[in-house]
């Protein structure tokens, strides 16, 4: 593929996630911050996203699998994932998140469970596609090329 | 900002960046993600940053470099300690303005960062916008802090050490004035760039020479104070006496008063204890009720407040205010209302009512009082911004004594002004309550212009007149074209009419009343100033009163804001360029009356906050959604970018041309009498 090529493509992955609603805004913001003297800088901070939310995703699976759930235990960490989903804009994480939270408030331990599949795998999912983003992005790098900034029309 | 002379003091690293660039934040959160990201978008801002990921170690970081931050960004939920916690500690210990932010944004919560004091409220995500504005805050409670120094006592030296919030008090002990005074000078405070009046280091004379040393309640310090109040009891304990038992020098009853303000809130928030304020609170979210009925013993302030809020109705606004009125101290120093002025204070309305109060009858404490109290006043004017430090907003509302008003206005402000900023924030909470506040912000220009003129002693009553002044104000404008500034003498014989007209028409309506709830705030506070000197505060106190108004609005996105920020431009321009700076840089220093209005403060503070053109735009929503006479309209955009202009310059040094300030026939001074 050539160089032009592929930044068509990564551009049209890009909008699809947002479009499919697995990006929002914020991830616009992220990537607004990047720039010559920061030019890892999205790809840093998803990674460190990755990393605290498999760790939070550890500990529920933990928390959960409980005999008896501790909820006080359970919510924080709902909340943490919510705000670092948001924050880097894993929208449809952030939204599971919001669920989850209700479920934890009304402490039904039967959905709390179904909402920790439901975050897990729209977790997996964002961790899929932006691995893949940034995979197309190395390899415009790699080719010599600029990464074509996002053109949303929305 | 016009400040790219100023560097930050000689500690901080960017001596040559311009305000606010190289603003010192600590920002604390868990999350390694948003911790990155926000330092990320600080970085961009040209901030000056440093990540915490645990509250405790932010906690000792601050306490080891007092001077070392200008402001904290601190997440509500945090392992090791609550986030609300730390709020407490770093307003009681550090003074520093905090910002509290969460993926949580449900109204309790915001509503817990309001009281527990907090300037803003961001809801993750955050957006950079949001932390592209925070370095008002900063600036906000400084001058808050300025007016209540100059105000406590009197000291007109060019201490300047108020601007530097975080003026490195060497001695621990040391916290009185003069000896910050002596400390300021050679101290690095200067570095702090928000000091537009201050500036390099020499607060000029005319201006400058009242700034007072910010008192930093060291450890040791606030467990001497809470010796005092223990020994006194926590209920019976007045500013006066804490004083008196602490015996520490240079210490003055404006900075115990607020002081103990803030205590009383977090003695509160411990015990659990919902008083007045359990009332308050709720009264603010749902509106008019009940609450006023405690709201009454408040003062009006917070009948206004409330109303200002959205909650209260035009005429239950007016009748709680007219029991308020009935009540002349409105605030006592043993700040038996803080409590309900917690609640209250977030909307700050009472400030602008002490305020007017004071006008009409009687001058408004010396210049000093009054500078603070407008500094103060703005602050209430923004209820929007609950988020704003709910003790600060306490204060100003309690805020009729000296000092602590300023305080907590200037909390209030911080409150308004965040409401505009970040979207999150909580001004969608509070954007019902906009149209309110544009309305009285228009308002209380004009009262506070006629307020001046006749500052009464009490506030409570000056509330009511101010509610009435806005209605005759333009027939009523006194001979005085001049903004309260210009009139320490007209404004005595204006305010003495002017006061039966506001006193009539209490009666007038709610809506007024709403308004004046704006003002009240403000107003409280000179009131209580006022009651040490007359006339001349009153006159000063207009002047600030408006610029406070126009100022606390000014950072709100609500036109009101604008409004506000544009009429009390208008009524400070009359006043000399001389008076402004004075008025700017000293707030209050009053010293002796000037009758400059405090308009030079409230320039400067239009400077902060708002810059040329968006105050104009302001203005201009202002006029079309206040009901304010034309004239006040034509004010904002006449002279609000040329006040801001003004303030600039002089902060600068520069003599500005003043006469644009000279708003014949607008003033709100020409109130006849």
């Amino acid at each position: 593929m050539d160089l032009v090529q592929m930044q068509k493509s990564l551009q049209d992955y890009t909008k699809s996630l947002f479009l499919e609603g697995i990006l929002d805004s914020q991830f616009l913001q992220l990537q607004q911050l990047q720039d010559e003297s920061n030019p890892d800088f999205v790809s840093q901070v998803v990674t460190l996203f990755f990393q605290d939310s498999d760790r939070i995703l550890n500990d529920l699976s933990l928390s959960l699998g409980q005999q008896v759930v501790d909820f006080k235990k359970v919510d924080p960490h709902v909340h943490q994932l919510k705000g670092s989903s948001s924050s880097i804009g894993a929208q449809r994480v952030k939204n599971a998140c919001v669920v989850f939270r209700n479920f934890c408030e009304q402490q039904n331990v039967e959905a709390c469970h179904r909402c920790l599949q439901q975050v897990k795998q729209e977790y997996y999912l964002v961790k899929n596609r932006l691995e893949t983003l940034f995979k197309l992005e190395q390899q415009i790098v790699a080719s010599g090329g600029m990464i074509p900034a996002v053109e949303l029309g929305f | 900002m016009i400040n790219s002379g100023h560097g930050r003091g000689p500690d901080s690293g960017s001596n040559s960046d311009p305000f606010p660039a190289g603003l010192r934040v600590l920002v604390v959160d868990d999350d390694p993600t948003c911790l990155m990201i926000l330092e990320r978008m600080l970085m961009t801002c040209l901030y000056r940053v440093t990540k915490c990921n645990r509250a405790e170690l932010a906690l000792s970081l601050l306490r080891k470099n007092k001077n070392g931050f200008d402001i904290v960004i601190s997440d509500v939920h945090m392992p090791d300690m609550d986030g609300f916690k730390l709020l407490e500690h770093v307003g009681l210990e550090m003074d520093l303005p905090v910002i509290m932010m969460s993926a949580d944004d449900s109204k309790s919560v915001v509503l817990k960062g309001v009281t527990h004091g907090a300037v803003d409220y961001l809801i993750k995500p955050v957006r950079i916008e949001a932390l592209k504005n925070i370095w008002q805050h900063v600036v906000r409670k400084k001058r808050n802090e300025w007016n209540v120094s100059e105000h406590s006592g009197g000291s007109i030296e060019d201490t300047g050490g108020d601007r530097d919030r975080q003026q490195p008090r060497e001695d621990a002990d040391n916290n009185s004035s003069s000896v910050n005074e002596g400390n300021w000078r050679s101290s690095s405070s200067r570095k702090r760039k928000e000091e537009e009046v201050d500036d390099q280091g020499d607060d000029k004379e005319d201006t400058s020479s009242l700034k007072k040393p910010r008192v930093v309640w060291s450890v040791e310090l606030h467990q001497q104070f809470v010796a005092a109040v223990n020994q006194l009891g926590v209920d019976k304990a007045v500013p006066k006496k804490i004083l008196e038992m602490m015996n520490v020098p240079g210490l003055t009853r404006e900075n115990v008063a607020s002081h103990l303000q803030k205590y009383r809130i977090y003695l509160r928030r411990l015990g659990g204890v919902s008083q007045h304020q359990g009332n308050m609170n709720h009264s603010f979210m749902t509106g008019q009720d009940p609450s006023f009925g405690p709201l009454s013993s408040l003062n009006g302030f917070d009948l206004q407040a409330l109303a200002v809020v959205g909650q209260l109705p035009a005429q239950s606004l007016a009748q709680l205010q007219a029991a308020g009125l009935g009540r002349s101290s409105l605030i006592k120093p043993g700040m038996s209302s803080s409590p309900l002025v917690d609640q209250r204070s977030i909307f700050n309305f009472e400030n602008p009512k002490v305020r007017f109060g004071d006008g009409h009858g009687q001058t408004i404490n010396n210049g000093n009082k009054q500078m603070s109290l407008l500094h103060g006043v703005p602050t209430g004017m923004e209820p929007k911004q609950f988020a704003g430090s709910h003790m600060r907003v306490q204060q100003q509302i309690t805020g009729v004594r000296p000092g602590q008003n300023v305080q907590s206005s200037g909390m209030v402000l911080s409150v308004a002004d965040h409401l505009p900023r970040g979207g999150p924030s909580m001004l969608s909470s509070l954007g019902q309550q906009q149209p309110m506040f544009s309305t009285s912000v228009s308002r209380r220009s004009d009262l506070t212009g006629a307020v001046r003129n006749s500052i009464p002693e009490t506030n409570n009553r000056v509330v009511p007149a101010t509610h009435s002044v806005f209605n005759n104000f333009p027939a009523d404008l006194p001979q005085n074209n001049f903004p309260l500034a210009s009139a320490p003498g007209i404004s005595i014989p204006v305010s003495a009419s002017y006061q039966e007209e506001v006193n009539s028409s209490d009666a007038k309506g709610g809506s007024s009343a709403a308004t004046a709830g704006f003002g009240n705030p403000c107003y409280d506070m000179f009131n209580n100033f006022s009651q040490q000197q007359q006339q001349h505060h009153n006159n000063k106190l207009n002047d600030w009163d408006l610029r406070n108004i126009g100022l606390a609005f000014s950072h709100q996105d609500t036109a009101s804001a604008s409004a506000a920020f544009s009429t009390s431009e208008a009524y400070s321009s009359s006043s000399s360029l001389r008076k402004r700076r004075e008025t700017d840089a000293t707030v209050v220093t009053a010293h002796g009356q000037n009758q400059q209005p405090p308009s030079r403060s409230l320039n400067h503070l239009n400077h902060v906050f708002m810059d040329g053109g968006s105050v104009r735009v302001k203005s201009e929503r202002v006029a079309e959604t206040v009901t304010c006479p034309p004239a006040t309209t034509l004010f904002n955009e006449q002279y609000h970018q040329e006040d801001l202009m003004s303030a600039l310059l002089k902060q600068e040094g520069i003599p500005s041309v003043d006469n644009e300030f000279d708003f014949d026939g607008y003033s709100i001074d020409n109130i006849p009498v």
